[in-house]
C-alpha cells in the first residue's frame, strides 16, 4: 500500500521539477505559461462537459431516494421535509444542505467496543473531524479560486476585492497573509495525514486518492511561496494571466520567477485531471439518484424509459396448474 | 451452529485491523460456512435464466462451471447496465474513498473483514469498471486501481455480494449518497448472467412464479393454513372468523408475505391482521395467486423483480378491488414503494385508496393504490375506531426494530410507533444510532437467511442484537417487534444466540392481543396461548 502514495508523491515532485527546470534551465516560458494552460483548460471544459452529458443522458429508471426521515403519509404525522422530501422544493433543500453543508458527512460516527455491564458493548461516537477537514478544505479552495479572479479581470469586480479583504483580515506579514491559502494547505495536509495514519483508510486508498491531495498541497505551497518568500512580480503575473484571459497571450518582459510556472503547471495538471478522476464528484453530487429525487413514488408514477414487457405467470396458467385442487378446497375458479 | 464460538468469544475476537496483504491480493475464504449454496439448476431452468455448465457444483471447488465466453458475457452485461442506470455510473465514478461508510456496515462491524467495508465492496466492481470502461484505467492499469476480470474476481464477487444485505445504511452517511444496495444489485445481476445464483433466493423465486408464494404453498393449503389460524382465534376470543379467498368484488385485496402464513412468530401477526379486519368489518379478500408480498426477484435482477411483482396488479384487476393493502414486510415494501408502479403500472383498476372506516384518503398512495398496514392501522387508532386494552401486552416490555427497507427506502418510522404505543404500555427505544434511518439490519436480509452461513448471519446481526441487549439490560425489554417477515425468521435465532431472553413479534401480533373485539369472550391467553399474567390483573385491581 506504500506504493500508492509513493507513486503519487514521485509524480507530483517530478511534475514540479519538470516545470521548474523547463523554465529556469530550458527557458520554456511560452510552453508552460501559455500552451499548457490552454490545453489544460480545453481538456477540462470538454472533459467535464462530456462526463456530465454522459451522466445526464443515462436514464434514471427508478426513483430510489435514500429516505433518512419520516415519509409523508398521514396528515397528522409530521413529515421530514428535507430528509424525506416529497416535493421539488424539499429536494432542493436536501441538495442544498448536502452540497453547501455536507450534511450526510456531518452524521458520521465511529464504532467501538467497550466492556460494560458485564458484556461487550458496541458504541457509536459522533466524530466531527472528517466533516470539519472536508468542509474547511472545500470552502478554502472556493475562496482561493474566487480570490484568483483578480488575475483574470480588469477592473477587478467588487466581490473579489471584498473577499480578498476579508480573507486577509488577519493582517499577518506584508503583503498580508490570506487565511484561505493557509487553511487550504492545512486541511489538505490533514486529509493526507488522515489517509496515511488511519489503518482502514490507508488500506482502501489508491494512488488516485493521494495524487490530487499532493497536487493541491503543491499548489498551496507554491502559492504561499510566491506571496511571502519568493515575492514574484505580481504586475508581470497579471500581465500574463490577463493575456491568457483575453486570448492575447504573451510572456511579460523581464520574466517571472520559475516558482510561478510550477504553480501554474500544477493548476493546469489539476484542471486537466479533474474529468478523469474522482474529482468529478463535484458534478456527480448533483446527480446522485439517492439524493436528488423526491420520496413520492407511490403518489406520482416514475417512468422508466427502458421498461420492457416480461414473461409472467398469469392467473390463467396458475389456475390450469391447480384447478382441481382449488375446486376441491372450495376456492372459486374462472373455468369449471 | 456446532462450530460457532460462544457469543463472548466471538465478539472479543472481532478485529477491525486490516490485514498485511493489500485487498487486491487477499484471496477470499471460500470454505464451507462462508458461502451460500448455489442454486439448483432446475430453478434457473424454470425461470428461463442462464445456467452454469454443470448441474451440481460447490463454490469450494477450484474450477467453477462457467461458460467459455464468461468474460465477454460479464463485460457486455456490465456495459448494458451502465447504459441503463445513471446510479451505477455515478456510484462508479464519484467515490472519493473518504471512509465515512467503512464502519457503518453491520457485516464489517461483525466480521472485521475489510471487504465488508461498503467502499471496498464497491471497489470490487469499480476496479473492473476502471479496467474495462475508463481511459485512465486502460492506460495506468494497477496504478489507477484497475484490475482485469479474472475467475478470482468472480469468486470474490460471489462471496462479498452475497455478504451484503442491501440494507442501505452506508448510503445514509455517504456524502454522495452512494448506495451499496444498488451496487450489490448490479453485481448480482452480472453474476446471474453466468448462472451464479444462490439457492435460498432462486428456489423461493421459482416457487413464487409457479404457486404465487415463496414457500410453494399451493392454493388449497394456503386456505387451510389461514383457516387453522381462525380456529386458534376462535379458541382465544370466541369469535368465528371466515375470511374469503380470491373473492371478486371485494373492496380491498390484502397481500402479506407468505412467511406470515407459514412460521411463528409471523403467524401471530397474521392472526392479528385477520382479527383487526373482522373487527372493523373490512370488505377484503385474500388471494392464493398473489399470496406473496415479498419479492426475491429484487435480490436477483430487475427483470425477475418485475416478473414476480406483476401478480399483484394482475390479481387486483381480475378481482375488481378498489385498492391493495399490504402486510408487514421489509423488502416487499421497497419493491412496492420504489419500483412497482414504475415497473408494472400505470394501474388500470380501482380508485385512490380510502379507509372505509375513517374516510381518510391515502393521497400518498394515489398512483400505486397500495397502502401499508401500519399506515392503515395508525389511521384507525388516530380516529378512535379501535377499542384497545394495552394491558394485555403487559407481559412484554417492547422495543421496535426498524426494518431496513421500510426505514431507508420508504421512510416508515412513526406509523408503527404510533400503533405500538397504543397497543402496549411498555415501549422503549434502542439507542439512537441503531434505530430509524440509522437502523441495523437483522444480518440476514436480501436472501441471506440461510442456515449454511449461520455464523456470518450472527456476526452481521451483532450490532442489532447488541442494541437489543442494551435495552434488555437497562429496561428489561423482552420483546423485539418489527414489520418484516425476514426479520421474524432471522431475529429469533439471532436473539437466541446473543440475547436469549428476548423474543420477536410482528407489530400486528401486539395489535391482535390488545384489540377488544365486539362480542369476544374474556381472554385468558395471548395469541401465543401464553396465559395473561396474574401481574396484569393485580395491577389492574390496584
Amino acid at each position: 500500500m506504500n506504493a500508492a502514495y509513493l507513486y503519487s508523491l514521485i509524480a507530483v515532485v517530478a511534475l514540479g521539477l519538470i516545470s521548474y527546470a523547463g523554465v529556469a534551465v530550458a527557458g520554456l516560458e511560452g510552453f508552460f505559461g501559455i500552451f499548457i494552460p490552454y490545453v489544460a483548460l480545453i481538456v477540462f471544459v470538454v472533459g467535464f462537459a462530456s462526463r456530465i452529458i454522459d451522466w445526464g443522458k443515462t436514464p434514471v429508471p427508478f426513483r430510489i431516494p435514500t429516505t433518512s426521515g419520516q415519509q409523508k403519509s398521514l396528515p397528522w404525522i409530521k413529515h421530514d421535509r428535507f430528509d424525506s422530501p416529497y416535493s421539488t422544493f424539499g429536494v432542493i433543500g436536501r441538495m442544498a444542505l448536502e452540497i453547501l453543508l455536507f450534511r450526510s458527512l456531518f452524521k458520521n460516527n465511529r464504532v467501538g467496543f467497550s466492556d460494560g455491564g458485564g458484556y461487550q458493548k458496541i458504541y457509536y461516537k459522533w466524530v466531527v473531524w472528517l466533516w470539519l477537514f472536508a468542509i474547511l478544505f472545500h470552502y478554502a479552495f472556493l475562496v482561493t479560486v474566487v480570490r484568483h479572479l483578480r488575475f483574470f479581470t480588469e477592473p477587478v469586480p467588487f466581490f473579489v476585492e471584498m473577499l480578498s479583504t476579508v480573507d486577509g483580515i488577519m493582517q499577518v506579514g506584508a503583503p498580508g497573509m490570506f487565511l484561505s491559502g493557509v487553511v487550504l494547505l492545512a486541511m489538505a495536509s490533514l486529509l493526507l495525514v488522515r489517509r496515511i495514519a488511519l489503518p482502514k483508510l490507508k488500506y482502501m486508498s489508491l494512488a488516485a486518492d493521494y495524487f490530487p491531495l499532493l497536487l493541491i498541497i503543491g499548489i498551496a505551497i507554491t502559492g504561499i511561496l510566491m506571496r511571502h518568500f519568493v515575492k514574484v512580480d505580481v504586475g508581470a503575473v497579471k500581465e500574463l494571466t490577463m493575456g491568457l484571459a483575453t486570448f492575447r497571450p504573451s510572456i511579460p518582459e523581464g520574466g517571472i520567477s520559475a516558482v510561478f510556472y510550477v504553480h501554474l503547471f500544477f493548476v493546469s495538471i489539476l484542471l486537466a485531471y479533474i474529468p478523469f478522476s474522482k474529482l468529478m464528484h463535484m458534478g456527480g453530487v448533483f446527480l446522485s439518484p439517492t439524493r436528488n429525487l423526491p420520496n413520492n413514488s407511490r403518489s406520482v408514477r416514475h417512468v422508466n424509459p427502458w421498461n420492457y414487457p416480461v414473461k409472467t405467470h398469469t392467473y390463467e396458467e396458475y389456475e390450469d396448474d391447480f384447478r382441481e385442487k382449488m375446486k376441491e378446497a372450495g376456492l372459486p375458479v374462472e373455468k369449471e | 451452529m456446532v462450530d460457532t464460538p460462544k457469543p463472548e468469544e466471538l465478539i472479543k475476537n472481532i478485529d477491525h485491523t486490516p490485514p498485511e496483504t493489500p485487498w487486491e491480493e487477499t484471496v477470499p475464504d471460500i470454505s464451507p460456512g462462508n458461502f451460500c449454496y448455489p442454486t439448483k439448476k432446475k430453478n434457473l431452468e424454470y425461470l428461463s435464466m442462464p445456467t452454469t455448465t454443470v448441474d451440481e457444483w460447490s463454490p469450494a471447488d477450484e474450477e467453477w462451471p462457467l461458460p467459455d465466453n464468461w468474460q465477454q458475457i460479464v463485460h457486455d452485461g456490465f456495459k448494458d447496465l451502465l447504459g441503463k442506470y445513471r446510479s451505477l455510473k455515478i456510484f462508479m465514478d464519484t467515490c472519493v474513498r473518504c471512509g465515512a461508510c467503512a464502519d457503518k456496515c453491520h457485516f464489517f462491524i461483525g466480521t472485521g473483514d475489510p471487504k465488508n467495508m461498503p467502499v471496498l465492496r464497491a471497489e470490487l466492481l469499480r476496479s473492473v469498471y476502471r479496467n474495462d470502461f475508463t481511459r485512465v484505467g486502460k492506460i495506468l492499469k494497477k496504478i489507477a486501481g484497475a484490475r482485469p476480470l479474472t475467475k478470482e474476481v468472480i469468486k470474490e464477487w460471489f462471496t462479498y455480494f452475497y455478504q451484503c444485505t442491501e440494507c442501505r445504511r452506508c448510503s445514509v452517511y455517504c456524502p454522495y449518497g452512494i448506495d451499496t444496495a444498488e451496487v450489490t444489485m448490479m453485481a448480482r445481476e452480472l453474476l446471474s448472467l453466468l448462472g451464479l445464483n444462490i439457492n435460498w433466493i432462486l428456489e423461493p423465486a421459482a416457487n413464487c412464479f409457479r404457486t404465487g408464494n415463496h414457500l410453494g404453498i399451493q392454493p388449497h393449503a394456503f386456505k387451510e393454513m389461514i383457516e387453522f389460524f381462525c380456529d386458534d382465534i376462535e379458541e382465544i376470543t370466541g369469535k368465528k372468523i371466515e375470511p374469503s379467498f380470491n373473492r371478486k368484488g371485494a373492496e380491498i385485496l390484502f397481500i402479506t408475505p407468505s412467511g406470515d402464513a407459514f412460521a411463528d412468530p409471523g403467524t401471530y401477526a397474521m392472526m392479528g391482521y385477520i382479527m383487526l379486519f373482522e373487527h372493523i368489518g373490512l370488505d377484503y379478500t385474500l388471494s392464493t395467486y398473489a399470496s406473496e408480498g415479498g419479492n426475491f426477484g429484487l435480490f436477483t435482477s430487475s427483470e425477475m423483480m418485475k416478473r414476480l411483482n406483476a401478480k399483484m396488479y394482475a390479481e387486483a384487476k381480475r378481482l375488481g378491488v378498489k385498492w391493495i393493502l399490504g402486510g408487514e414486510c421489509g423488502h416487499m415494501w421497497r419493491v412496492i414503494h420504489q419500483y412497482m408502479d414504475t415497473m408494472n403500472g400505470p394501474v388500470d383498476f380501482g380508485e385512490v385508496p380510502v379507509n372505509p372506516i375513517t374516510g381518510t384518503r391515502f393521497d400518498n398512495a394515489l398512483s400505486t393504490r397500495m397502502v401499508h398496514i401500519t399506515e392503515f392501522t395508525a389511521d384507525l387508532i388516530r380516529h378512535n375506531k379501535l377499542k384497545l386494552d394495552p394491558g394485555r401486552n403487559d407481559m412484554y416490555k417492547v422495543t421496535y426494530h426498524d426494518s431496513c427497507n421500510p426505514a431507508r427506502a420508504m421512510g416508515l418510522f412513526d406509523e408503527p410507533r404510533h400503533v405500538l404505543k397504543a397497543v402496549c404500555n411498555q415501549f422503549y427505544e434502542m439507542p439512537e444510532n441503531t434505530i430509524r434511518e440509522q437502523t441495523f439490519c437483522c444480518g440476514s436480509g436480501s436472501g441471506l437467511n440461510t442456515e449454511e452461513i449461520m455464523e456470518l448471519r450472527l456476526r452481521g446481526g451483532l450490532p442489532r442484537a447488541n442494541a437489543v441487549r442494551y435495552v434488555h439490560e437497562k429496561f428489561g425489554v423482552n420483546m423485539l417487534s418489527c414489520v418484516c417477515a425476514i426479520d421474524r425468521a432471522a431475529l429469533p435465532p439471532l436473539m437466541e444466540y446473543w440475547v436469549p431472553e428476548v423474543d420477536v413479534c410482528g407489530v400486528h401480533e401486539l395489535v391482535g392481543n390488545a384489540l377488544v373485539m365486539d362480542g369476544e369472550i374474556e381472554r385468558t391467553t395471548n395469541l401465543r396461548f401464553e396465559p395473561l399474567t396474574d401481574e396484569t390483573e393485580v395491577e389492574a385491581d390496584v
